[in-house]
């Protein structure tokens, strides 16, 4: 079957204009949402979808809204996840950069379905063009009447905030995004209470990623039946498989849920450099747990796949490695970024971040023991599930498991008093 | 250092869009480096906790806790250079060490006329078009060669010296 492609426009084009988005039916969804519509029959489609929050946890958006409390507390706030900084991930800058618009329109017809009053976007600080691109669209939409007072004569009035972060990964948790866009240090608060009871100022909120909001307008465009023929029957949907590494043409790939990750290396991306054969992926973001080429080779990309083979979808970042990669430099560039980004709070995480990361500099340089790998697994052991947050966990995962899936590289680092592929793999 | 009015103006204009003052914080300060030359002089901290209404050390542990904003000075042109995975496989080693001999810094330091600084950053999100560059907050430069990197400094230099000014 034909792949409809509905977040990204066509290679090399940008409906970053309005008129450019509205010819290829933009706005449509949510000017019929808002005329003939009832909010909670919005909540009912986004939920009968399938539609699965796309930033990395994979929750269904639907039932997220629907924790919405009832009791007609307002204000009410979206905090729209745009902090994208788990490596390798670079999806919702193209949506942001390249269709900005329909981010704009998911996050209308979601303030419609849910009574929200203003919608604050936190987009990482690097990210200039997006930046750039985001606010222009807003300011053309207003000038269009799709936000502001009375939007299309509804009665509805809605606002879109584009608050710039300041380079600090913690922030792209949801908790941590909501403490930084409040002006403070982005650690994560304890739950409960959850973010929609007491999310922004404490106010009722819900937190979605950008690509699962820019999901939104196409679930009304295309209609329930229609959009749950995309993917698998529990991963619905198309998602932006953002491909990087040792591949020869990485870059952004919109497929089905569900599409095997031998086609996506493969064909999408243009396979393996000529001569080298496949060592590893990760298949959703350095946190997520990594692939041997053998698994690698047969799963399909949706979440009960992946979870069933020992990892998880993340955000659909797939980072390839072929035979010249030493994997000791890998679980060392991985261990170095969480030792960067815990945020302090939690002892497991600050303390096995740091230890993580020395244990498998020692490795790599060559001065490290045998035993230091059994000391990377009692550690990992202690840093998964006891903290206020995923990050440790996401360390313990993304760094560790490339011990617990390929010992014997590791055992032959150590033997050798550094890396048998010194001057084939690349630097680190 | 005392903020212009201009600056404190822009600002308080920010302020209608949140219900706290305080959420404004991490937007000020990146009014506030924009001025100055990329980082954020002592003694700004004091005036933007009295805007906000907030505590000293409240602006000053946000400074401290976030990569973009810097306390002490960096180069008029701030080089920011993806080190994480897939840019290192891609090879942003090579390339950093090109910056590094041809400006005869390590990343971390500033160049003598203060025009350049390295610094080596966590993933940008440019994984697809590694490795890359950032320069101060601009646009991302993609797909980089050590080859490149004579052609990059040179236009920097050229826009340090155009009539016009080239900050941005």
């Amino acid at each position: 079957m034909a792949v409809v492609r509905y977040l990204l426009p066509p290679d090399g084009q940008s409906w970053s204009k309005l008129a450019d988005y509205k010819k290829n039916g933009g706005y449509a969804a949510a000017e019929n949402a808002l005329e003939s519509m009832k909010p909670e029959d919005i909540g009912t489609a986004v939920k009968g979808s399938g539609l699965r929050g796309r930033g990395g946890a994979g929750f269904s958006a639907g039932i997220k809204w629907s924790f919405l409390p009832s009791d007609g507390r307002r204000p009410r706030y979206i905090a729209c996840n745009g902090d994208e900084s788990e490596p390798g991930t670079y999806k919702d800058r193209q949506i942001v950069e390249r269709n900005p618009h329909q981010l704009i329109e998911g996050l209308l017809i979601a303030s419609f379905a849910n009574t929200i009053d203003a919608a604050y976007v936190y987009l990482r600080g690097e990210y200039r063009t997006a930046y750039d691109n985001l606010r222009a669209a807003i300011a053309e939409a207003k000038e269009a009447g799709y936000l502001g007072k009375n939007i299309l004569g509804s009665g509805l009035d809605f606002e879109i905030y584009v608050h710039r972060g300041a380079g600090a990964y913690i922030c792209g948790e949801e908790t941590g995004l909501m403490e930084s866009l409040e002006g403070r240090k982005g650690q994560p608060r304890k739950r409960p209470p959850f973010p929609a009871v007491a999310g922004l100022w404490r106010q009722p909120t819900i937190i979605n990623n950008i690509e699962t909001m820019a999901q939104v307008p196409y679930v009304l465009r295309a209609g329930v039946d229609s959009y749950k023929t995309i993917g698998t029957e529990k991963s619905t949907g198309n998602t932006i498989f953002g491909v990087s590494g040792c591949v020869m043409k990485p870059g952004p790939y919109e497929l089905p849920l569900g599409t095997p990750l031998k086609e996506i290396i493969f064909e999408h991306a243009g396979g393996l450099r000529p001569g080298r054969t496949l060592k590893a992926v990760i298949p959703g973001g350095v946190s997520m747990p990594v692939l041997t080429a053998e698994t690698a080779l047969q799963v399909t990309m949706d979440h009960d796949t992946l979870q069933k083979n020992g990892t998880l979808l993340g955000t659909g970042a797939v980072i390839v490695m072929d035979d010249t990669v030493c994997l000791v430099r890998v679980a060392l560039v991985i261990a170095r970024f969480f030792r960067h980004e815990s945020c302090g709070q939690c002892t497991q995480c600050r303390e096995g971040t740091g230890w993580l990361h020395k244990l498998f500099q020692g490795i790599e340089r060559g001065t490290g023991q045998m035993r230091d790998l059994d000391t990377i697994e009692d550690v990992c052991k202690f840093m998964e599930a006891h903290t206020i947050c995923a990050l440790s966990d996401a360390a313990a995962w993304g760094a560790g498991y490339f011990v617990r899936r390929f010992r014997p590289e590791f055992e032959a680092h150590i033997e050798h008093e550094g890396c048998p592929l010194a001057g084939v793999s690349f630097e680190v | 250092m005392p903020l212009s009015e201009e600056l404190k103006q822009r600002i308080a204009a920010e302020f209608p869009k949140y219900p706290e003052k305080r959420a404004v914080l991490l937007t000020a300060l990146h009014f506030i480096q924009a001025e100055h030359d990329g980082w954020i002089p002592k003694g700004a901290s004091a005036e933007v906790a009295a805007l906000l209404e907030i505590e000293q050390i409240d602006v000053e542990e946000v400074i401290s806790f976030y990569s973009l904003f810097h306390a002490e000075p960096v180069g008029k042109f701030h080089l920011q250079i993806c080190a994480n995975l897939s840019c290192c496989l891609a090879g942003a080693r090579p390339l950093i060490r090109t910056f590094e001999e041809k400006l005869d810094v390590r990343a971390g330091e500033i160049t003598e006329d203060g025009l350049f600084s390295i610094a080596e950053v966590e993933c940008l999100g440019s994984c697809g078009t590694a490795p890359m560059l950032q320069v101060n907050n601009e646009p991302f430069l993609e797909n980089l060669k050590p080859d490149d990197v004579p052609a990059i400094l040179l236009r920097l230099r050229e826009r340090a010296t155009a009539p016009a000014g080239g900050k941005s």
